[in-house]
Parts: structure tokens; sequence; C-alpha cells
């Protein structure tokens, strides 16, 4: 006799829940911490509805059928969320492969003849091995979503122009500093120079893990820019190590004013605008 | 025939450009300028290029070539109110104006003429005094 698996699963529809709920909760991975079990229950429960109204026998041996676009789309949202909650790939992944053992397990109580038992077996391995596959696809990609978002975070903030004092700028530079970064730096620093009206601006490299030879060149452009604009500009937050790799390097830092630190900086700035900083003699 | 007017202030020139520099410009305002300070014995030069949008190679030499010109002939040169984007195509072109000053703004500008003076005429005196004390 011919087997209807719309119509088994339907049947079944409620075993395979509380079946795949309980493969899920028997791995220790599970994480409370992220998900609480009555979303996860509220997940899987959407998937299986899903999964059962679309899957028929002339679409289970052809998993790229439109049928599935529903279940597609479902498991493409969990794999989402879950990647931007912060599960690993691994738990994202059991998710769908305890599904397809919660499944195998019904068939194999149903099922009483083998050769459609396999062949049942094998129709539903392959679907399910294809919505693994699309699941850690999206997982992937939600991930580099989120990186993509952090990196152009982290440009945008890590490049602030600082006003100290009346005329002096600062700008403490995080991180490494690539062309693409120097030309945000240089320009911010400009504008904010024109805008209040400064005449020392102080950069400071303290966040700087590294400086090589094109490093320090975009310091040096930076520098000169600076000095065209009308003001000076000060290099602060030399680390030794930075100090003998460019001696090392063989670049000329002669002509810009160096400080090993901001404090420093500024008690230079202050001279060269004739500014005192002095302790108040009296009692406050 | 275009020429951009040289302002004669006290012991400074000033020199708006308002238009920007095509090369048969910028090459007269050299010439005139080195002319004007020879003639005046003016002490300082402002080149004011707030209006100016675009530089190119050729201007940035000839601001230079002011520069070093009008020291020869003992007068500074200062150049204000460049904008960011005019700095950055300098520097990236590799001309960093070295023999020239810089400064914000008009004002800055004639502040810096004015101290740069003050302080070469103070070591003039001082060398001046220094000459007295020694031995007839």
């Amino acid at each position: 006799m011919p087997l209807d698996i719309s119509k088994l699963l339907k049947k079944k529809q409620a075993v395979i829940l509380e079946r795949w709920m309980t493969n899920q909760m028997a791995d220790n991975s599970m994480r409370e911490d992220l998900m609480s079990n009555e979303d996860l229950r509220q997940e899987s429960d959407e998937l299986i509805s899903a999964l059962v109204k679309t899957i028929n026998d002339n679409n289970i041996n052809n998993p790229d059928s439109d049928d599935f676009d529903q279940v597609i789309e479902i498991l493409g949202g969990i794999s989402i969320s879950r990647s931007r909650q912060g599960f690993s790939p691994r738990e994202t992944g059991l998710f769908i492969i305890s599904l397809k053992e919660a499944l195998l397990q019904v068939l194999r109580e149903e099922v009483k003849d083998l050769a459609q038992f396999v062949d049942l077996s094998l129709a539903i391995s392959r679907l399910m091995d294809g919505f693994s596959i699309m699941t850690f696809e999206t997982f992937i990609k939600g991930r580099e979503e989120v990186i993509l978002r952090q990196t152009d975070e982290i440009t945008e903030i890590s490049t602030p122009v600082i006003r100290v004092w009346d005329g002096i700028l600062a700008l403490p530079i995080i991180g490494t500093l690539d062309s693409a970064r120097t030309q945000v730096v240089m320009e911010s620093l400009l504008t904010e120079i024109v805008e209040s009206s400064s005449s020392v601006a102080i950069l400071d490299i303290s966040g700087v893990p590294t400086v090589d030879s094109l490093v320090a060149q975009h310091l040096l452009k930076t520098v000169s820019a600076t000095r065209l604009m009308g003001a000076e500009c000060i290099i602060s937050g030399i680390r030794p190590e930075i100090a003998q790799t460019i001696v090392h390097l063989g670049i000329d830092l002669s002509d810009i004013v160096t400080k090993a630190s901001l404090a420093s900086a500024l008690q230079y700035a202050f001279r060269t605008m004739r500014l005192e900083v002095r302790k108040n003699a009296a009692k406050l | 025939m275009d020429r951009i007017p040289i302002l004669r202030m006290g012991q400074f020139l000033l020199v708006t450009i308002q238009v920007d520099l095509y090369d048969r410009l910028a090459l007269d305002l050299e010439a005139d300028l080195v002319k004007a300070v020879s003639k005046t014995g003016a002490r300082g030069i402002l080149i004011d290029i707030s209006a100016v949008s675009i530089v190119d190679s050729f201007m940035g030499r000839i601001i230079g070539n002011i520069g070093v010109m009008s020291k020869l002939l003992d007068a500074e040169t200062v150049v204000v109110g460049m904008q960011p984007a005019v700095a950055i195509t300098l520097v990236e072109l590799g001309l960093p104006l070295k023999g020239v000053y810089t400064a914000l703004n008009v004002e800055r500008g004639m502040d810096l003429l004015k101290s740069k003076i003050q302080f070469e005429d103070e070591t003039i005196d001082q060398e001046d005094d220094n000459s007295d004390d020694l031995p007839e």
C-alpha cells in the first residue's frame, strides 16, 4: 500500500515535536542562558507546522522545490537571530539536525515496509541536509553582517577631535592607521581647525600598536596638512618601542615636535600660546 | 588681461586671490609681487587664498617660488585661509610649501608677520648692542 507521507506526518506532528524537544534537551550544549525553553518550543513548533504543511510525496525528493520557501524563510530567520544572539554554529546546527533524528525515529515506528522505510529515510535525510546547509549559510551571513556593521562603527567612532583648550585640539588615534583612516583623520582634523580656529593640534598615537614606514608617512602627511592650514601639529604618545622602530626604519621626524605624553604636549602648546597654568596660592 | 591687485599696507603687501588661478595669471602675479617688493621695500607679503578651491602642482610651486624670492629680498611670505581640501591636495602632491609661513586667517597672518619682523629687528638691535662692547 502506498504511504502518504504528508498525512503520516500531520498525524504525528505532536509526537515529532516532543521527540525533537527531547533530542534538543538531551544535548548538553543546550543554552538556557540565551533562550528559554518556551521560546525554543515555539520556534520548533512553527518550523514543524510549516514543514508538515508543505511536504508531500512529490516534493519530498526535490529539496529545491519552491514549496519549501516558507520553511526556508522560517529557518533563515531563526539562524540569523541565533547568530546575533551569540549561539555557536554547533548549537545552531544541532537545532535542525536533531529534527532529522526525530523524523527518522517516527518513520521507523510507523513504516513497516523495509524498502519503503529506506526510501523515505533517504529522502528525508536529503531534504534535512539541504536545510542544514542552508541554515549554516544564513548563520555565517548573519555573522558577517554583524562584523561589517562593527567595522563601520569602529571607523566612525575612532577618530574624535577633542577641544582640550581654547585654540588647542587633541586627536587620540586608536588602532592601526591605514590610508583610508588617515584620510578620515586628516579631514576631520582640518575641518575642526577651521571651525574652532585652533592654532595647535596634538596627534596622540599612544593607541597605535605599531608604526611602520607607511604609518609614519601618513602621520607626516597629516602634520604637513595641518601646517598648511596655519596650525602647529605636535605628535605625542610615542612609546619607547615606537621610538626604536622609527629610528631603525630611518624615518626622519626631526622637523616635527614630538612629545612622550599628551601632558607634555599640552604643556608645550601652552608655552607656544604664552599661557600659564599656576597653582592658586590662596587656600580654597 | 586680468591682473591680481597688490595692496600696500604699511610695511606689508596684501594679495587676495579671489579667482581660480590659471597659469598665466599665476606667473604674472609672481613677477608683479617681486617687482612690488623691491620697489616698496616691503618686509612682508600676505597672500589670502580662502576663495581658492582648486590647486594644482603649478600653483603650489608658484606660491613656493614667491616665498623663496621674497626671502631673497628680505620679506617674509605668509599664506592664509587655506581650505582643508586644498591643504590635503598640496600634501598629496608632495608640496608642503616649506618656504612660506601659514596662518588660519588674515588677522592671524598679520600678527605672525608683525612678530617675525619684530623678532628680526630685535636680533639685529642686539647684535648692534653687542658690537659696542667690543674693545676699541
